[in-house]
């Protein structure tokens, strides 16, 4: 270890590997991961959430996680943003590249894309 | 890409009560479903509720799940990590206002009762990073107060810093860390060698403070003794830790060579021209080889043997050289002082005790483990709120802490605020952090016995109080604990401690009585019990007790005649049986197998 700039590096590069267990972001994006959920497709719209938040370097913002059976398994893939101050925002029939322009207007923009929501879509 | 992390305590507890096995069940369930690389399996340190290990949690939920069997282990794969649904029966939930909690929120972690009055420092990363990982230490802003310190400070600023934030060595005895740093820099300035010692001979029974940190957050201590180094002058260290520790061990050897490797030990680390390596020291197990000398001497190799001070380390340390020697958890609170500055430190705690304490929580409480607490907190709060209290509905007797060398702490003093003055002001010490609970079944004679037996087996010889004085002492105990003894005996028992706390060459012997002293002092009641009335109250001493048959509950059934490893128990089916106590062992077979509680213990 030559110089402080090389520490810096490390401890960026690590960071977001261990911010995971941290787990107190302030936005909680969860996905409905039960077999309901898995069938209709939740997993390729998990690893898309993820993906993207972390590209967009919002893992200090949000925090991606699973659960189970939400209870509307005609409109999963189902994804809920919760936020601590807010509603709470429910996606339904989710797919990859939607889950792509939540992270991005949601997420990063504050804006609900309200198009993907349980009310609009009913 | 990981969207799990799932961490299992690798600490020795936790992998005595089997962690590896399910970390291995767990290796091989993540690969039947096809998760291996969404999650990531990550080996840390103790996480503190040995209690109830093997502990697991779930990130970036935090699900925290204790007992965890390598049974559970598919249903947690393929409920939690594949569907999301949280194991609801694994889930360690004791929390403070669990009645308002029963929404369908987990509750934090940072809010069960065992965690909510922690305040984790020297134990901040154990039980979060991965120990034989550098670079998830990196992450946690390791070594960036060495790279603050060579950086920005000098070795006087250091000192400064250290002395400032009031840190008291945490190996028992309390010497502010500032001074003894600061006498290691100027007592000799003659540009030769110094030595940056650390104590990891941790040897009171029940202690586990030290090798917690050790196994958890090995790099903690290697950065704060390469910032002693700078600090003193030093460019060499020493770790003596005790082989009876081999994670410790075997982490710390890691750590070392992950070190080296990057750079942040050996030559001209970050670029400042400052050099500084580590080496690990095997301590045999010898409980005087954590007194400073002794300890010093088995590092040079010869026996371990104190000898008399002054001089002390920090003028003829090792090697007869200026020395700084602290503690395990002592360097562990060092990168943060620097940090995060003296004034964040000397927040926390009281009046002359800053910071935290770690104690290894042990004997007759619900939640054994490690916890740390800042000074100040009372008795009470750590063993009726984060102990979880006396299991078996029984009563909180006393509490012993500072093993060996220290003293009990009796129920009527169950609110004292724990810090170094307050426990040597009620006659016992804040020792390394064992601390001991003891509840009414508890004879205080008995456990001053058991730690004297303790120091007469560990008393290295060298000086006659210690080696003489203690057997004494023990027999003395003895005496009284088979009903031999007489009131006056109470007397010269009383006499024979301070002769050998006066006259004992180290701080081994010089403690030694203090269990005596502090039980004559709160229980000298239960003496007089032993010597007058012959009788031990808690019923615990063997020769003063009697096994007896009521006649009138006696159903004759024979189970406890057919029990008896020595056939003292006679008669026939269907009548009242008797004991012949000349034959009797004490041994308690026939009372726990007696259906009907018939057999009384007196």
């Amino acid at each position: 270890m030559k110089s402080l700039a090389e520490l810096a590096e490390i401890r960026n590069k690590m960071k977001d590997k261990v911010s995971l267990r941290e787990g107190s972001n302030d936005i909680r994006i969860v996905v409905g991961m039960a077999t309901c959920g898995i069938a209709a497709g939740a997993r390729p719209v998990l690893n898309t959430l993820l993906e993207e938040i972390n590209d967009k370097g919002l893992s200090d913002v949000a925090t991606v996680s699973q659960t189970g059976c939400i209870g509307i398994c005609q409109y999963e893939p189902v994804v809920e943003v919760y936020q601590s101050g807010k509603d709470k925002v429910t996606y339904v029939k989710m797919t990859a590249d939607k889950a792509k322009r939540v992270v991005e207007e949601h997420i990063k923009n504050g804006k609900p894309v309200t198009e993907y929501t349980l009310k609009e879509s009913e | 890409m990981i969207r799990s992390h799932v961490l299992i305590c690798a600490g020795t507890g936790c992998t005595s009560s089997g962690s590896r096995d399910v970390k291995a069940k767990l290796v091989e369930e993540l690969e039947k479903n096809g998760l291996t690389d969404e999650i990531k399996i990550v080996s840390t340190g103790c996480f503190g509720l040995c209690a109830n290990g093997p502990v697991m949690i779930v990130y970036p939920e935090g699900t925290f799940y204790s007992c965890v069997k390598a049974d559970d282990v598919p249903e947690i794969v393929s409920e939690h990590l594949l569907k999301g649904r949280i194991v609801e029966r694994l889930v360690y939930n004791d929390s403070v206002g669990k009645a308002e909690a029963a929404n369908e929120e987990p509750v934090p972690l940072s809010e069960t009762r065992f965690y909510k009055k922690q305040k984790r420092v020297a134990l901040r990363n154990c039980g979060v990073i991965d120990p034989e990982n550098i670079e998830e230490y990196i992450a946690t802003d390791g070594y960036a107060a060495l790279g603050k310190v060579l950086t920005e400070m000098t070795p006087e600023q250091v000192i400064d810093v250290v002395l400032a934030s009031g840190l008291r060595g945490r190996g028992g005895a309390g010497f502010p860390t500032g001074r003894k740093w600061s006498l290691a820099r100027t007592l000799v300035q003659d540009g030769g060698q110094k030595y940056v010692c650390c104590n990891a001979d941790e040897g009171d029974p029940g202690a586990f403070m030290d090798r917690s940190v050790l196994e958890g957050d090995p790099h903690a201590v290697i950065e704060a003794m390469a910032i002693a180094g700078y600090a003193i002058g030093a460019t060499q260290g020493y770790v003596y830790v005790r082989a009876e520790y081999p994670i410790a061990v075997h982490r710390l050897q890691i750590a070392i060579d992950q070190a080296r490797e990057y750079g942040l030990l050996g030559k001209d680390i970050f670029g400042s021209g400052f050099d500084f390596d580590l080496e690990i020291r095997l301590g045999a197990g010898a409980f005087v080889c954590g007194e400073e000398t002794a300890l010093m001497t088995s590092i040079e190799g010869k026996r371990g043997e104190p000898h008399p001070r002054p001089p002390f380390p920090a003028a003829k340390g090792l090697f007869e050289r200026p020395t700084v020697l602290n503690n395990v958890e002592t360097y562990a609170n060092i990168p943060q002082i620097i940090l995060k500055g003296a004034d964040w430190f000397a927040s926390m705690g009281t009046e002359n005790s800053k910071g935290t304490k770690v104690f290894a929580l042990g004997g007759k409480i619900k939640n054994t483990g490690l916890v740390e607490i800042p000074m100040g907190t009372t008795l009470r709060e750590i063993i009726e709120e984060i102990g979880g209290g006396i299991p078996n509905g029984k009563k909180f007797k006393a509490a012993q802490t500072g093993g060996p060398s220290g003293g009990c702490i009796p129920a009527s003093l169950i609110d004292t605020p724990i810090d170094y003055d307050n426990l040597i002001a009620i006659g016992s010490m804040m020792g390394s952090g064992g601390l001991i609970v003891m509840d009414e079944d508890n004879c205080m004679v008995d456990i001053a016995k058991f730690f004297l037996q303790f120091t007469v087996d560990e008393s290295c010889g060298k000086c006659t109080p210690c080696r003489v004085g203690t057997k004494r002492l023990y027999e003395m105990l003895e005496k009284i604990t088979s009903g031999k003894a007489e009131l006056e005996d109470l007397d010269k028992l009383e006499e024979l401690c301070y002769y050998i706390k006066n006259n004992a060459l180290c701080g081994l012997g010089q403690t030694a009585p203090n269990p005596v002293l502090s039980t004559l002092r709160y229980f000298r009641d239960e003496y007089v019990a032993h010597i007058v009335d012959k009788k031990c109250p808690a019923g615990v001493c063997k020769d003063l007790l009697s096994f007896t048959i009521d006649a009138d509950k006696c159903k004759g059934c024979t189970k406890c005649k057919r029990n008896c490893p020595v056939g003292a128990i006679s008669g026939e089916v269907k009548t009242p049986h008797v004991i012949d106590q000349s034959k009797c062992i004490k041994c308690g077979v026939c009372m726990s197998n007696c259906s009907f509680g018939a057999i009384e213990k007196k």
